[in-house]
């Protein structure tokens, strides 16, 4: 049993965006044969080391060996010729034309320079059967499901390289009978040699797949494993690198009156609902006063959640009751006429508007929601604006300074105060504290256990556990775009306890 | 997932979730086209004495050979998804740049060749700017549009007659049969169509032109010659124009800073009600004639009506343009 050869070998690769190191000295190696996942949370630096690797990229530092020899590919054209293959979330082929063009266009078989279909059309039909896929290659590509478009790109892929192949996110929108497929045609490759690096953000799928993994956080290399030797939630705190010891506790675990919040009348009631390919249904109830805390992984479908409760989404599935009355949220204005408030995640892009005034951007809401031919007067507007720059401590306390230049946490609190303004029954808020000093932090934490001890509910994302655990009353743990558990958060609740329902996926370990 | 089409084709067992059977949707757009030609064509031959002549149904061909030859220069272009607003002013330029030449004596063998050159060219530059500068290729085609035709202004303020003997006889030989006739441009027009329709089903660039239109990020990462295929369409659409114009010039024997006015909207709208999205990447040359019958024959009954201003032709395109439009739009949500 010698050490088998890899057949792909990266070693310290560096790379540097403008003020981000993406990429710290960090090794990969592929065994030829094998299905290797690379796992790690957004931002860990998966995608970049696949780009440097299939040269979308260059690397600042470090080597890249295919085979043994050193290579240096300057796009995916060229990665692609050595035999390194990339197939993307998205397929990236052409939908209007026909499955076997798709295979073989660039590489048509000729004739005197005249392409010979029916040769074309017997060719990918044989590629396709090695791969269990035996469809009517003269068909459009669109006229398939996506796992289908899939595999014809797989076939491309192998076709015209077979040393490694690299797929990326690719089970992300399929459902599971199409995973099923496409699990047995990576089997069928790995068993044919061809070593398949497999990116996923779903880890049973990764257990299910994967022979050896490497896991990356922050641009550096954790370590190589074996899947079977690496139990799940070693791996979770792995990938997230649990920071237990920081952040002394600003505020006292609320872990207060749950009972009142249970007795206490239903705000929002969602019965089976859900979206195909966002989140699967899931119930939830949140009452008056009380605070439920999102926590799962990144893409695990703590976001898609909120937003089919704030109807940014449609849901295709089950339905929501407000106030114990049935409603169907067409949209963010029917939830904010039914006093449901939603601060994103993403503040700049979707919330504040940086070139207006901190005034400007708190009327901002109230003033959508009582419809633009109703006017607040100026004075109202500096009345409301004074409010809040007291009661959330907005500094400066400059109600005419543009939002742009205030820091985040400021930015974040004038965020709030829109949404406060308009008196919220239940206020979602997704990610409240990213990026934001600790100080800040501990404010606006405080801040919700204010609200909620007002009487209102308060649904809580965050990607720090810790802080889901120090805000929320219940805790629903979410994974792979399912909700499995809903936990008291009571006194011996602590974050490796949510940690192992997320890695047991709800079962009792 | 079973059909119950009884065609034997489809006897295979479908492996996944796959395609629901629909018989030739990508030709639907064509068939629609083809039943609206064949029921203008009847409610023409029902109205009026004379209409059902064959040789009026061939002088649609005479008189629009032009028509039909820049169109097929169009089709390749909005194949990948562009547009070329520059054909009807380098059609212009074509017939004043050969009456002037011709004119001063050049000998035709020398302007034929010149002038195809010359459209072929312009259609390159323009296929360089949209590649390489990434401009929008309706920016790009129609400041080749102003510039072409400013051009023609610039060598003639007025039509020049054309009296070459070449030109003369190719303007009037008419090949006869069986009592009917059509021009020598109808033929050079229809072998145009043939080899464009070769083109475009059985080449590569033919192929890559539907791939581009299709989705030109994908085609550039399966590694297709997007570039020099995007050029190649405009320098196509080019010498379909100057061509285009040669045979005018046959037909009018002139050439006139003011032919071919608001050409390049009949070339687009005969390749649009031809069935070829606007989008790209779908689409058929077959389709692209039978536009331009459609076209050709909507004069023909009004010419024939009698009565009405020939600005119902106008009228007519505009509505069944619109018609088209929302009939692609219809075919391609159902395709999703």
């Amino acid at each position: 049993m010698g050490q088998p050869v890899p057949v792909l070998e990266m070693t310290g690769i560096g790379k540097t965006f403008p003020g981000v190191v993406a990429l710290d000295d960090v090794d990969f190696r592929l065994l030829p044969g094998e299905v290797h996942a690379l796992m790690g949370e957004n931002g860990a630096g998966k995608s970049t080391l696949i780009k440097v690797l299939t040269g979308v990229y260059s690397n600042d530092a470090g080597e890249v060996r295919l085979a043994g020899e050193p290579v240096r590919f300057t796009g995916p054209l060229q990665a692609q010729r050595a035999g390194v293959s990339t197939v993307y979330q998205e397929v990236n082929l052409c939908p209007n034309l026909s499955v076997a063009e798709n295979i073989f266009i660039g590489r048509e078989p000729r004739r005197f320079g005249k392409i010979q279909w029916s040769r074309m059309r017997k060719r990918s039909a044989e590629l396709l059967r090695r791969l269990d896929l035996d469809i009517d290659v003269s068909a459009p590509l669109s006229t398939y499901s996506l796992a289908v478009q899939q595999m014809v790109a797989i076939a491309r892929a192998v076709d015209v390289s077979v040393k490694v192949l690299v797929l990326d996110e690719p089970t992300s929108s399929l459902d599971t009978s199409e995973v099923d497929q496409l699990f047995r045609v990576i089997r069928r490759l790995s068993d044919d040699g061809v070593a398949i690096l497999f990116v996923s953000h779903f880890l049973d799928q990764v257990y299910e797949i994967a022979d050896r993994m490497t896991v990356l956080r922050n641009g550096r290399r954790i370590g190589e494993y074996r899947t079977a030797e690496l139990p799940q939630m070693d791996l979770v705190s792995k990938m997230i690198g649990k920071e237990l010891e920081t952040l002394e506790q600003l505020e006292e675990r609320t872990g207060r009156t749950h009972d009142r919040a249970r007795d206490a009348p239903v705000v929002i009631q969602a019965e089976g609902l859900g979206r195909v390919g966002a989140i699967e249904p899931f119930d939830l109830t949140i009452h008056e006063g009380e605070v439920v805390g999102l926590a799962g992984l990144l893409g695990s479908g703590r976001t898609e959640l909120a937003r089919l409760l704030f109807g940014a989404d449609r849901a295709d599935h089950g339905g929501v009751q407000i106030g114990g009355r049935p409603v169907t949220l067409r949209g963010p204005r029917t939830a904010m006429r039914h006093r449901i408030a939603f601060s994103s995640e993403n503040r700049r892009a979707e919330g504040l508007v940086e070139d207006l005034s901190v005034r400007e951007n708190i009327v901002l809401a109230l003033q959508a929601s009582r419809g633009w031919l109703r006017p607040i007067s100026r004075r109202r507007q500096e009345e409301l604006a004074d409010k809040y720059i007291k009661a959330l401590h907005i500094r400066p306390a400059d109600p005419e300074r543009p939002v742009r230049n205030l820091s985040g946490g400021n930015q974040q609190k004038v965020l709030l105060a829109r949404w406060l303004i308009t008196e919220p029954r239940l206020l979602i808020v997704d990610e409240p504290t990213r990026g934001i000093d600790v100080g800040a932090k501990a404010e606006i934490q405080r801040l919700l256990a204010e609200l909620s001890g007002g009487g209102m509910a308060v649904l809580f994302i965050s990607a720090e556990l810790e802080e889901v655990l120090r805000v929320s009353h219940t805790v629903a743990v979410l994974r792979d775009r399912r909700l499995i558990q809903q936990i008291d958060n009571d006194a011996d609740l602590d974050a490796d306890r949510v940690m192992q329902a997320i890695a047991s996926g709800g079962q009792p370990a | 997932m079973i059909t119950d089409t009884p065609a034997p084709v489809q006897n295979r067992p479908v492996a996944t979730k796959g395609r629901v059977y629909r018989p030739n949707q990508r030709h639907i757009p064509v068939l629609a086209t083809l039943a609206l030609l064949a029921l203008m064509y009847g409610l023409g031959v029902a109205n009026y004495e004379g209409f059902s002549d064959t040789q009026v149904l061939l002088n649609i061909f005479v008189d629009n050979a032009f028509l039909l030859v820049v169109a097929v220069g169009m089709t390749f272009v909005i194949l990948t998804g562009g547009i070329d607003l520059s054909v009807g002013a380098v059609v212009a330029l074509t017939t004043v740049v050969a009456a002037t030449l011709l004119g001063k004596d050049w000998p035709p063998g020398v302007v034929l060749p010149l002038v195809l050159l010359i459209g072929t060219t312009i259609g390159l530059a323009m296929g360089c700017i949209i590649h390489f500068f990434e401009i929008p290729p309706f920016i790009a085609t129609l400041a080749g549009m102003f510039l072409a035709r400013g051009l023609c202004h610039l060598i003639s303020k007025e039509a020049i007659p054309i009296t070459d003997g070449f030109w003369t006889s190719m303007a009037q030989e008419r090949l006869r049969f069986g009592g009917f006739f059509i021009s020598l441009s109808v033929v050079i027009a229809v072998v145009v169509v043939l080899i464009a329709a070769f083109v475009l089903a059985y080449t590569r660039i033919g192929r890559n032109v539907y791939a581009i239109g299709g989705n030109a990020q994908s085609a550039l990462l399966m590694g297709l010659p997007v570039g020099r295929t995007r050029i190649s369409v405009y320098a196509i659409s080019g010498f379909c124009s100057a061509l285009g114009g040669v045979l005018l010039s046959f037909y009018m024997l002139s050439g006139d800073p003011l032919h071919a006015q608001g050409l390049e909207l009949d070339a687009i709208a005969a390749v649009v009600i031809g069935g070829t999205l606007l989008s790209g990447g779908s689409g058929f040359l077959f389709g692209t004639v039978l536009g331009v019958l459609v076209l050709g024959l909507i004069q023909t009954i009004i010419t024939f009506q009698g009565t009405l201003s020939s600005w119902w032709t106008r009228i007519v395109i505009g509505g069944l343009l619109f018609a088209f439009v929302l009939l692609q739009r219809l075919v391609t949500r159902r395709a999703r």
